[in-house]
């Protein structure tokens, strides 16, 4: 069923009658492919056109190793890629970039907008400068690596996967994590580890101040090799020394848990 | 959600109009209601008042032009009975007026007055702010109030996704500090003791001309800076006294400031060079006036920063 309204006053983009914007697009085909590669400049093109094009030619071409020049800030980009892959991007991504993948590796040249890599299942992001607020919130797997600073709220309700961060991160970092690890070379904001209920913050720098019911804990040798590893395998500088945070459980709700759900919580 | 920007210049000027629409069009997504400007040019000794006298949603009835030019004749005669000596009277759109005159008294009796014709509404009030606004995107207000053509130093915009207010006019940012000359303010976000702060404010004498929350933000930063604090230390205060979320853009004749609530909800993207500081509630903006690969961050909770121009 193909139904199309007249375009939105905000976007001038044709849209469907769900909301779909530009229905009838197709992929531009502009790529030029070299064996299992491909690069293509996204300058002049809507996100829809870059997605279009980027999954034509992992889907459809087969190429395993694509480059994006270009992206122009824009949003959405490298969305739900469900397929073993690596992406160069050579610039610069606005909201919700490579959110919901499962399974690509790639490095973005730039910064990132709010919500890089949310709910991303697994693969690695590398981006080489800074981040916006809620990176990576609610990743399941995967490494999520930012050498820059990040703003806030960064890994809100992870679920697993290790987020790394070069830089300082803002407020409410990692509130309401439930699994996974974040290592964050420099500071931290206030709030951080607010309302936990599992899951290891590791801050190499100054912590503003703790959340509700996050508490510092012992670093054990296994934590050091934990950091070691991923620092080795990112090439980045470990600081001096880590601060260990997790969940104390002290909330009312830990308390009010029958002893078998309490047993399986904690 | 809203979207805002602003961009200064640090010693010279620029195309400050056609840029502002640049990134308020690249982020139309994030408003589709109204878009607003607040343009600083050359200061002049002169001052500028940018007025409307109808609202695009209001009835055309017959005698709708002539009802308005009788306004505007009003408009004049109340201006010229307060001692202002008009240089220039001139109509920017069906309902929208700039007028220039030279004005030595108090501002708020003046904009009373006007105010007082019937449908007359003071946007802004000073010898380099000029605040435009309208329904519509970027590149329809643009269009209608000639905007590609302002140069000046430093601007603010707003693109508006009507939420607790109306989509008018007086719904649409920015806003003038009214009474105060040259002060303006853009914000994103909602505050929530509202309602306190403008019965705080209105006790002290001031009006205000809509019923959004983000009016008291201009109007209670003009009364601190006429009270004696700089402009970054009454943003900090804010930090305090306002309540809810909310990333806001002051302007004053030589400055530009920005501020964040403590829990950094609401986006802000910040780019400075050694000649001028772009921001925007999205880098799409920032890159819509910048065409080369830059290095930006967003500015964390409870920051506040100002720059010169």
């Amino acid at each position: 069923m193909t139904e199309t309204t007249s375009p939105p006053a905000a976007t001038g983009r044709r849209v469907d009658h769900r909301g779909l914007a530009e229905p009838d697009a197709q992929a531009p085909k502009i790529a030029t492919i070299t064996g299992q590669s491909a690069e293509f400049d996204a300058a002049g093109l809507t996100p829809r056109l870059i997605n279009l094009e980027l999954r034509r030619l992992l889907y459809v071409e087969g190429v395993t190793e694509v480059t994006i020049h270009n992206p122009g800030a824009q949003h959405s980009i490298a969305v739900g890629l469900l397929i073993r892959c690596r992406i160069r991007i050579e610039g610069s991504l606005g909201y919700f970039g490579c959110g919901l993948v499962d399974g690509p590796e790639i490095h973005i040249a730039g910064r990132v907008g709010w919500s890089v890599a949310e709910n991303m299942m697994s693969g690695v992001i590398v981006i080489d400068k800074n981040a916006g607020s809620l990176t990576g919130a609610a990743l399941r797997g995967g490494d999520l690596v930012v050498r820059g600073h990040v703003g806030a709220r960064t890994g809100i309700d992870q679920k697993g996967g290790t987020i790394i961060v070069g830089g300082n991160t803002g407020s409410m970092t990692g509130f309401m994590m439930q699994r996974g690890r974040q290592i964050i070379c420099g500071d931290a904001g206030p709030g951080l580890g607010d309302s936990m209920y599992d899951g290891v913050i590791y801050v190499g720098g100054k912590v503003a101040a703790l959340g509700v019911d996050c508490v510092e804990a012992e670093m054990t040798p296994e934590d050091d090799e934990f950091i070691d590893r991923k620092f080795g395998i990112y090439r980045m500088q470990r600081p001096e020394r880590f601060g260990k945070f997790v969940c104390g459980k002290k909330l009312w709700n830990y308390d009010n848990l029958e002893p078998n759900e309490r047993k399986l919580v904690l | 959600m809203c979207g805002i920007a602003g961009i200064i210049y640090k010693g010279q000027t620029g195309d400050v109009g056609r840029e502002m629409t640049r990134m308020l069009q690249a982020m139309r997504h994030r408003g589709p209601d109204s878009t607003g400007y607040a343009l600083y040019g050359e200061t002049s000794d002169l001052l500028i008042m940018r007025f409307a006298l109808a609202d695009p949603t209001d009835h055309r009835d017959f005698d709708f032009s002539e009802r308005l030019e009788r306004n505007r004749r009003k408009v004049e005669s109340r201006l010229a009975k307060l001692g202002a000596t008009i240089d220039r009277v001139q109509g920017e759109s069906d309902y929208a007026y700039r007028a220039t005159f030279r004005y030595d008294g108090e501002l708020k009796p003046l904009a009373d007055f006007v105010e007082d014709v019937p449908g007359a509404e003071v946007l802004s009030l000073g010898h380099s702010l000029e605040i435009i606004k309208d329904l519509g995107d970027a590149r329809t207000v643009s269009q209608q109030y000639r905007l590609d053509d302002f140069r000046g130093t430093h601007a603010i915009g707003h693109v508006r996704m009507a939420t607790e207010s109306d989509v008018d006019i007086a719904g649409a940012h920015p806003y003038w500090a009214y009474p105060f000359s040259d002060v303006a303010v853009v914000h994103n976000g909602q505050l929530t003791n509202y309602h306190q702060w403008r019965r705080r404010l209105e006790r002290l004498g001031h009006r205000f001309q809509s019923e959004c929350d983000s009016e008291i933000i201009a109007v209670y930063i003009a009364q601190l800076m006429s009270d004696g604090l700089s402009l970054e230390t009454a943003m900090k205060q804010s930090l305090d006294d306002l309540d809810g979320v909310f990333t806001y853009l002051v302007v004053t004749k030589n400055q530009l400031g920005v501020a964040k609530d403590e829990m950094a909800a609401k986006p802000l993207v910040l780019y400075e060079a050694d000649d001028m500081v772009a921001l925007a509630s999205e880098e799409v903006a920032i890159r819509a006036v910048v065409n080369r690969e830059i290095d930006t961050y967003d500015p964390y909770e409870r920051e506040v920063l100002v720059w010169n121009r």
